[in-house]
């Protein structure tokens, strides 16, 4: 039975040009719902419209 | 005068330049070091030699002219192999850039230990390009820990956890994107230090996280981490991200008391999830420096969970083309990471960069009242070769994810850190010395007054 990320994988695997072969899907998926479920515990929290982002950290 | 096994890079230094030992018998004695014991330790993918003792020779020559030498003359080092060594491929643990064409020249960090007069002897063992806390390579084979071989040394700088805490050479240099310095440091019972972000160079270096990345040394004394640090400190137009600020050298404030320091325990995130060996690290380092306040720092969990977000997203876009092309040369378990990183949505990584700049403002605040946070660097002291879980408070938990939780929150603002070694019995394990953005200054002279009180030493090799 496919699982609720499969169709999300092959979408994002045809936009990138990224193959996913079935054997590492399992552990692909593994690892997407660890990265998201992390980025959703930082999506909760709320911060100011005005925040701006800090890609390149300046002490 | 002949080496001793567990000779420091400063008192290497002194006999050399005091006559009493040459560069190249100290060359040699590391060679020969590295020749027995390597076999089993797997530290080292190359040995250079031929190159070592060329330099070594022309420092001996310089003191025989009676010319001044570098406070690191006759010094063996080796550097993790993400680092540029001339007439290498710079491999970053990896087997598709093996194929990348020889180095032409050497990494900046290289170049300067050089200048100071030290002698590169090989380069080291190392996670795939770095994604990883075990120091478990599939190209090459793990690194062994120097207290027990059957055990991790961590990662990602595992060969340079190995090679200094087995007494191999006295000094390495790894990388710390997100505890590469500070879970090998702890797991094999040595001295590591990660700079602030952007203080030294990584110009030359195999890059993973670049708004993440820092480079730094691991020693067995206090004494000789600031050397190296010293030694390396200054800006680099080859690193877009090195800063300008002028040389701020440590060497002479390290014995400076540290009575006047408001050092305080972090607490939260930092306090849970930690076996009892950790607590009982925190504990003597707290007790020997008389720090009782507990400082809660907000949203670590967060924050460390937004380092995530940001490191597998921006080294998936760093591997992107490797990953189309190659995709059965990796380690399958970092590919599989990687791929999945590609695929998370980019407003999810923009809310992580934006909670960043939250985040540093609550630690700038706190550092406002206190100078010094203390915290495991990892919850345990090295877990098995191969092993994937550990039981904690009844809990079965993945030991890959769950190693560098305590390194993660701190790495993510560019904090200077020093990771102590505690001696623990039978194996050792560090503690984060943490201060504000540029004061390596406080945690060198924190950590030298603690291995003053015999609290943190770097525990000779058992397991070799």
């Amino acid at each position: 039975m496919a699982e609720p990320l499969d169709d999300y994988i092959d979408a994002v695997s045809k936009a990138l040009a990224l193959p996913v072969e079935e054997a590492w899907r399992p552990a692909v998926r593994a690892n997407l719902e660890v990265s998201l479920r992390l980025a959703r515990l930082v999506d909760e929290f709320a911060l100011p419209d005005e925040t701006e982002p800090a890609p390149i950290f300046t002490a | 005068m002949t080496t001793k096994p567990e000779m420091t890079a400063s008192e290497i230094a002194s006999a050399v330049a005091g006559g009493r030992m040459s560069a190249l018998d100290a060359t040699e004695a590391a060679l020969a070091c590295i020749k027995q014991h390597d076999p089993i330790l797997n530290s080292f993918t190359d040995v250079t030699a031929e190159r070592a003792r060329t330099k070594a020779r022309a420092i001996d020559a310089d003191i025989a002219a009676g010319k001044t030498v570098g406070p690191l003359a006759g010094v063996p080092f080796a550097v993790k192999n993400l680092f540029d060594v001339a007439g290498l491929s710079t491999r970053a643990g990896s087997k598709i850039n093996r194929d990348l064409a020889p180095a032409k020249r050497d990494a900046t960090l290289i170049e300067r230990l050089e200048a100071a007069g030290a002698v590169l002897v090989g380069a080291l063992n190392m996670g795939e390009y770095a994604y990883d806390f075990t120091g478990e390579n599939v190209h090459d084979g793990p690194s062994r820990n120097p207290h027990d071989t059957t055990r991790m040394t961590g990662g990602s700088s595992g060969g340079s956890g190995s090679a200094v805490g087995g007494a191999l050479v006295p000094l390495a240099l790894g990388s710390d994107t997100n505890g590469s310095i500070r879970v090998p440091a702890s797991f094999c019972g040595i001295f590591g230090l990660k700079p602030t972000y952007g203080r030294l160079s990584r110009a030359r270096s195999f890059p993973f996280v670049a708004s993440l990345d820092h480079l730094g040394p691991f020693a067995r004394s206090v004494t000789d981490l600031a050397l190296a640090f010293d030694a390396m400190q200054g800006s680099d137009a080859d690193d877009g991200a090195c800063t300008t600020r002028g040389l701020e050298p440590t060497l002479p404030l390290l014995a400076n008391p540290v009575s006047d320091l408001r050092i305080a325990i972090a607490g939260g995130h930092f306090q849970k999830n930690v076996f009892p060996e950790a607590v009982e690290a925190i504990g003597r380092v707290a007790k020997a420096l008389g720090a009782t306040k507990v400082v809660d720092v907000p949203e670590a969990s967060r924050a460390r969970a937004a380092a995530y977000v940001i490191t597998t997203t921006e080294g998936a876009s760093l591997h992107l083309d490797r990953l189309r092309k190659r995709p059965n040369d990796f380690d399958p378990a970092v590919r599989d990471r990687l791929i999945a990183g590609a695929m998370v949505p980019a407003p999810l990584v923009d809310r992580a960069q934006k909670f960043r700049r939250w985040y540093r403002a609550q630690l700038a605040e706190i550092f406002k009242s206190v100078d010094v946070l203390l915290a495991p660097a990892t919850p345990c002291t090295a877990p098995k070769l191969g092993q994937v879980n550990f039981t904690l408070d009844g809990v079965e938990l993945p030991v890959r994810a769950n190693i560098g939780i305590h390194t993660q929150p701190i790495s993510f603002i560019g904090l200077p850190v020093v990771a102590v070694p505690v001696p623990l019995e039978p194996l050792p394990i560090g503690v984060q010395i943490i201060t504000a953005p540029w004061r390596e200054d406080i945690a060198l002279r924190v950590a030298y007054a603690l291995e003053q009180m015999g609290v943190v030493s770097a525990p000779s090799p058992r397991g070799i």
